[in-house]
Formats: structure tokens, sequence, C-alpha cells
């Protein structure tokens, strides 16, 4: 068993819109996988659907081997999957307070491996500090500091480093690229940033107006793309 | 004014002091045992009538105090639904009074509270593995600094109130005479050193209660 999610025959539909619909989509355990597309196109259902929070309208999306079915997939398998959003909301309290909270509520002792964690991802010296207060790239170390605590398997990334400056983009990436290599989570990234993806995905996928165009390996998906409009979004010039 | 601070005038004003934080103090609790609850589920919920619950509520905060306590001692008087109870002229008939002034704003800062919390809050700590209890806990946490200004806002408004506590009191010394109600019958009989010295303390009580507020909202903003 090396796959992490299989998706078949997934459709999204939301009011009568279909705005995702895919036929097959696999994601391998341990891998890195990149998402790109323009805005709009369904990258964030996509990640919804992979983090339980919606189920689909049709198809099934299986996670391990098992069939799941959105906010009712048990317990012990959602809190194995997590997502940073891009617009992080943190709660009302200090730094240390929300990154403790998922073991807090799995009932796990936080002593220790809060403070460590907070250490890599350079948060360390504002562990007491209100979280409200942090700067756009803190809030986002925090938010993977928080998602990263509990050791999940899979990874969701919703384009985290967008409107972040390049000193915390280089450090977030370098706290993911870390994590899949030492502990082998699974890494889904939804990113606009196409350098971003050449830069930390094993695996490369373009999604246009809900579908799947392409997904290949990503020397591949950027060095000779099968489809002209992933070859289009790679150099830029697809319009949108 | 020597008399005024040592003197046995306190004698007089401190029972006056003690009803009203009495009487304010229970009509708080009773309020925020019902109007919490209910305001953390108006938020919550998305149950149809929630809009004309809404407009309801905020009717209720802006009716005026008097016509809550004309009500109240209609209920309660000898021939009202209520009137068997006997608590017209009693520190009861008050606190019924105040709990009902205040309840509309207790219930409808809760909700707002709780609606203003992020929309997006509640799923991303479902993708942190909250369970639906504890997603719900997390919110009622996030919005417990605007819950508790909404008690604190309905505190500053109720000890103050004097239109209703008058109606359904009386002003009956050492019976129902509140801080309020004091201050009105001592300027008319013209003891404005008791009047002024009372006044100093709601003033003193209802600044200690907005600046309470003005921190937990500093605190949540
Ligand atoms: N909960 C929802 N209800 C209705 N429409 C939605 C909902 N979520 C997303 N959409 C629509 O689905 C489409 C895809 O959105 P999204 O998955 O956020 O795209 P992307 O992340 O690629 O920008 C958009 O047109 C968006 O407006
Ligand atoms: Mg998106």
């Amino acid at each position: 068993m090396s796959t992490a999610f299989r998706l078949e025959a997934v459709r999204q539909t939301y009011a009568g819109r279909t705005v995702l619909d895919l036929d097959f989509l696999e994601v391998r355990r341990g891998e890195i996988l990149a998402l790109v597309g323009p805005s709009g196109s369904g990258k964030s259902t996509l990640l919804r659907l992979l983090n339980f929070l919606e189920r689909p309208t049709e198809g099934r999306v299986w996670y391990e081997g098992q069939a799941t079915d959105g906010e009712r997939t048990p317990l012990e398998l959602r809190r194995q999957v997590t997502t940073v959003f891009q617009h992080t909301v943190l709660q009302k309290a200090s730094v240390r307070a929300n990154v403790a909270y998922g073991l807090r509520l799995r009932g796990q002792p936080t002593d220790g491996r809060v403070r460590s964690l907070l250490a890599s991802v350079g948060m360390g010296e504002l562990a007491g500090a209100q979280a409200r207060l942090l700067s756009g790239g803190e809030k986002q170390r925090v938010a993977l500091a928080r998602a990263l605590i509990f050791r999940p398997r899979v990874l969701l990334l919703d384009e985290p480093t967008a409107n972040l400056d390049p000193y915390n983009v280089g450090l977030i990436e370098q706290i993911v690229r870390a994590e899949n290599r030492e502990h082998g989570t699974t890494v889904v990234l939804v990113t606009h940033n196409v350098f971003q993806a050449h830069r930390l995905a094993h695996r490369t996928g373009l999604v246009l107006n809900g579908g799947l165009v392409e997904l290949a390996d990503t020397p591949v998906f950027f060095a000779s793309p099968a489809d002209p409009r992933t070859a289009a979004f790679v150099s830029g010039e697809m319009v949108y | 004014m020597s008399g005024l601070l040592g003197g046995e005038i306190w004698a007089d004003l401190l029972p006056i002091i003690f009803l009203s934080l009495r009487v304010t103090g229970i009509a708080l609790a009773i309020c925020t045992v019902a109007g919490v609850p209910i305001g953390a589920i108006l938020g919550l919920t998305r149950i149809p009538g929630r809009r004309l619950v809404t407009a309801i509520l905020y009717t209720g905060m802006g009716l005026p105090p008097v016509v809550v306590g004309l009500f109240v001692y209609l209920l309660l008087s000898r021939s009202g639904p209520l009137g068997a109870l006997g608590w017209l002229f009693t520190p009861r008939a008050m606190i019924l009074a105040q709990a009902v002034i205040s309840f509309p704003l207790v219930t409808g800062l809760t909700m707002t509270a709780i609606q203003s919390v992020d929309p997006s809050f509640r799923q991303q700590m479902r993708a942190l593995g909250a369970t639906r209890l504890q997603e719900i806990w997390a919110l009622l946490r996030e919005a417990r600094l605007g819950v508790v200004a909404g008690i604190v806002a309905a505190f500053g408004s109720i000890i103050s109130e004097v239109g209703a506590v008058m109606l359904v009191g009386g002003n009956i010394a050492g019976k129902t005479r509140v801080l309020t109600t004091a201050i009105v019958l001592n300027t008319r009989q013209g003891e404005f050193q008791p009047a002024i010295l009372l006044g100093v303390i709601l003033l003193v009580l209802a600044f200690l209660a907005n600046l309470a507020m003005l921190r937990l909202q500093g605190r949540s903003g």
C-alpha cells in the first residue's frame, strides 16, 4: 500500500455549479505533490475534500485504502490529515497555546515538544507573545507549527506562502522539505507559484476549470509537458 | 464636607449601596445564565426564524427601561397575571425588571461576539483534528471576551437605571431604595450632600464597569 489518497470520479458541485471534476487522482505516500493552476480552478476545494472537511457530491475519496465520508470519516483517520490555509486564523491566545492545541485536543502531553517545534520554526523567542500581534510570516510559521505538532501523516498546504516575503517563503519551504524527508510526511502543496512547485515537489499537476490537465514528475512537468496548456501555464503565457 | 466622609451619614447610605449591588448582581446573574446560552445558540446555528429573533433582540436593546418597568408593574400588580406572588414593591420586582432590561443586551452581544469570529475559524480547528464539540468549545473561547464585555455593559446600564426600579420598587426607605432612586429623592428634598455622594459612587461604579469593558475589548479587538 503506497497510496495515501485515491480519488475516483470525484465531482464537487455547489448550488448546481460543478467546480471540481476529477476522473482519477492518486497521492503517493511520502511524496510532495504540487498542484498549480489559476485561481478559481478548484484547488482549495480539492484540499477540503482531502482533509475530509467536505464530502464530494459524487465519487469517493479513498484514504489509506479506506473509503472515507467527509466529516463522518472516523476521527482517528481524520486526525492524520491537516491543512495549513492561506489565511490562517489563530486563536486569541499565546503562540505557545496555539501550537499546543492539536496535542491538547488529542489528550496528549504538550511538554517539551511545543518548545522544540517553536524553536525549529524560528519562533522560540515569541512563544509567549499574543498570536494576533504576529506578522504575516510569523503567523504562517505558527500555522505550520500547530499543524506539525501532532505529527500528521498528510500535510495539505493551501498557498501557504502567498504574500510572504522571500525570507519567510524560504524558511517555510525548508521546514516542509525537512518534515517530508525526516518523517515521510505526505505533502500536497497548492500554489500558484510554479517556481515553488519546481523547488519542492516530486510530482506536479495542473488543475484547470476543476479538472486535472496533467500530472507528472516535476522535471518532466516543467521540461517536457505533454499538454500544451501545461506548457503555456509553466511559461507564464497562459492568460486567465 | 467633613461630616460627609467620616460621619454617620454612611449608616444611611451603605444599605442603599449594598442593595443596589445586590439587585443588579442577581439580575445580572439571571440574565447571564439565560442569555449567554441562548445567544450562543443563535450565534452558532442557522435556524429559520433567526432573523426574526435577532430583530426582536435589537428592539429589546433599544426598549426604554421605563417601558419594561411598566410591563413588569402590570405583570406583578395585584390584578396582574403574577400578582399572587406579591413581588411588587420588593427587591424581587426590581431584580425582575433589571433582568428583563439586560437580557437582550447580554443575549445580543453574545450572539454578535460569536458571529464576529472569522468564519474560517471553525474549519481550521476541525482541520487540526477537533471534534464537533471541541470545535464549538474553541469558538466559544474565542468569543469569550465579547461575551464578558456584554455582561459588563449590562451591569453599567442597569445599575444606573432609574425609571423601572422606581416604578416596580417604589423607592421605599430601607427596603427598595437604591442608588438612583435615592438620588432622585434627595435632590427633590434639597438634600444635595447625600445626593452628590451617591452620584459620585454611581459614577465610580459605572466608570469601573466601562473601564473593565474597554480593557476587555482592547484585548479582544
Ligand atoms: N463553499 C462554496 N460554495 C460555493 N462556491 C464555492 C465554494 N467554495 C468554492 N466555490 C467556488 O468554486 C470555485 C473553485 O474555488 P476554489 O476551490 O477555492 O479554487 P482555487 O483554490 O483554485 O482558487 C470558485 O469559483 C469558487 O467560487
Ligand atoms: Mg484557493
